[in-house]
């Protein structure tokens, strides 16, 4: 068991990576959605509504096979400079995780924004603060505050997300576990042991985000 | 289009049994699931600290690890320890553990921490007079639990177990990995042998997003009618 800890260990790291830069990218397209979402122009809602419906709507699995196979797939992009990033399994595992936690961050976002009380919004206006200052210094905070729980929710949810990537031939924890039992044939202890440090790392980012909820955190 | 057709030239009639292998299996799920539910809800909800920390110990355990773990878990251990127990009757050929039931059960003990979630949630949102009630009325334990709580604990249940189910049907796509014929195998195995991953996957996403939004619309009627009197 002590034996195999090591290649756990980095395949660990490996998962911490892709979690670390899916979670980052998909903050972004999260926040750009939900702005999206809460615009009033109905196509740009819809658009923004479908997004996160499709992201939503499909399993993890289906969208990582449709970027790292289906994408190949179309001449154009094989001839262009994008066939760098997307022959790389790893890019294509940051790519899939990107766009399905950037919905399911969008739909958090969304719900922080709608619930912020039309008090503050109100406060600002009467106090002549422009339209754009309130919105990047009342709006987005507040929103980011209130949907930490959820949002680390979401962390923990792509962390086993990111264990997909272990079936397009990416060496991360579950791929080494992977290996392990099919190398020694020992199911039990390759799996319990990847299982343990899974949990351990979802008891530390537990952690982390109560911490920063009590920190942080926004009684309204 | 033509590739979608029905018949031999075609895997129209494939993946149409492909996506009736994903309902039975979420079904399937769903329902081992509720069963793990019913288990551990009240021991998540005992006085008894033993117990309570049984009930904790599952609902942390699988919703901390990944899904495709449990999965392997089964998969590979499964059919290991099946083995093992056979050896000791004097059986010492290979033994396979058919992929839909443990598909199932892995699915169906993910699925089951989260509705043990649910109904914990939803019996500690019955109002306290309820339980009061029923038992100065003189009903017996069980029938206050059958006749009073349940009813009222799967009315107030089922916006979450929407939820649940929906995790449910997409975790469906792991079992792929274990070679069950499912939406997901079936796409795989069209796409290898026509070398069109992009459209067969793209079909897969479909059949999924079909099977959510029917879900959706047959969930919501449900709750209109549970929530009839309220």
């Amino acid at each position: 068991m002590i034996s195999i800890f090591p290649s756990l260990l980095n395949g660990a790291v490996i998962t911490l990576k892709l979690l670390a830069s899916s979670m980052f990218f998909g903050l972004l397209i999260g926040l750009l959605f939900s702005i999206l979402r809460i615009n009033k122009n109905p196509i740009i809602n819809k658009f923004a509504y479908g997004y996160s419906y499709f992201f939503r709507g499909t399993p993890l699995l289906v969208q990582l096979y449709l970027i790292y196979y289906g994408l190949a797939n179309i001449e154009f992009l094989r001839n262009s400079f994008l066939w760098v990033i997307i022959r790389e399994p790893y890019w294509c595992a940051i790519i899939a995780f990107s766009l399905n936690t950037g919905a399911y961050t969008s739909e958090i976002l969304r719900s922080a924004f709608q619930t912020i009380k039309e008090g503050y919004i109100e406060a600002a206006q009467s106090l002549g603060v422009t339209k754009k200052i309130t919105f990047y210094k009342i709006q987005i905070p507040i929103a980011i505050k209130q949907s930490l729980p959820a949002y680390g929710n979401e962390i923990i949810l792509m962390l086993k997300g990111t264990s997909l990537a272990s079936v397009i031939t990416i060496m991360d924890l579950m791929g080494e576990a992977r290996k392990v039992n099919v190398l020694t044939f020992k199911p039990f202890e390759a799996f319990i042991t990847a299982g343990i440090i899974y949990l351990f790392l979802t008891f530390i980012i537990h952690n982390i985000v109560k911490y920063l909820e009590k920190k942080y955190g926004f009684q309204t | 289009m033509e590739l979608l057709s029905f018949g031999d030239t075609g895997w129209g009639d494939e993946l149409f049994f492909a996506t009736l292998m994903t309902i039975a299996v979420s079904i399937g799920a769903m329902a081992i699931g509720f069963l793990f539910a019913l288990i551990f809800t009240p021991l998540k909800l005992s006085k008894n600290k033993t117990l309570n920390v049984i009930g904790n110990c599952y609902t942390t355990i699988i919703r901390g690890v990944p899904e495709l773990l449990v999965i392997y878990l089964l998969f590979f251990g499964g059919t290991g320890a099946a083995m093992y127990v056979a050896s000791i009757f004097g059986y010492d050929g290979y033994i396979e553990i058919n992929a839909f039931i443990t598909g199932a059960l892995a699915i169906g003990i993910i699925s089951g921490a989260y509705s043990t979630e649910v109904f914990r949630g939803a019996i500690l949102s019955i109002d306290k007079g309820q339980f009061e009630a029923s038992k100065v009325l003189g009903l017996k334990k069980n029938i206050q639990f059958y006749k009073v709580i349940l009813p009222q604990m799967l009315r107030l249940s089922i916006p979450n177990l929407s939820n649940v189910w929906q995790i449910t049907l997409k975790d469906t796509s792991l079992i792929s990995v274990t070679g069950l014929v499912e939406i997901m195998r079936q796409s795989y195995i069209a796409a290898g042998s026509t070398r069109d991953p992009l459209f067969f996957y793209s079909v897969a996403a479909v059949l999924y997003l079909i099977l959510t939004f029917l879900s959706m619309k047959i969930i919501n009627k449900l709750e209109v009618r549970y929530n009839k009197g309220f």
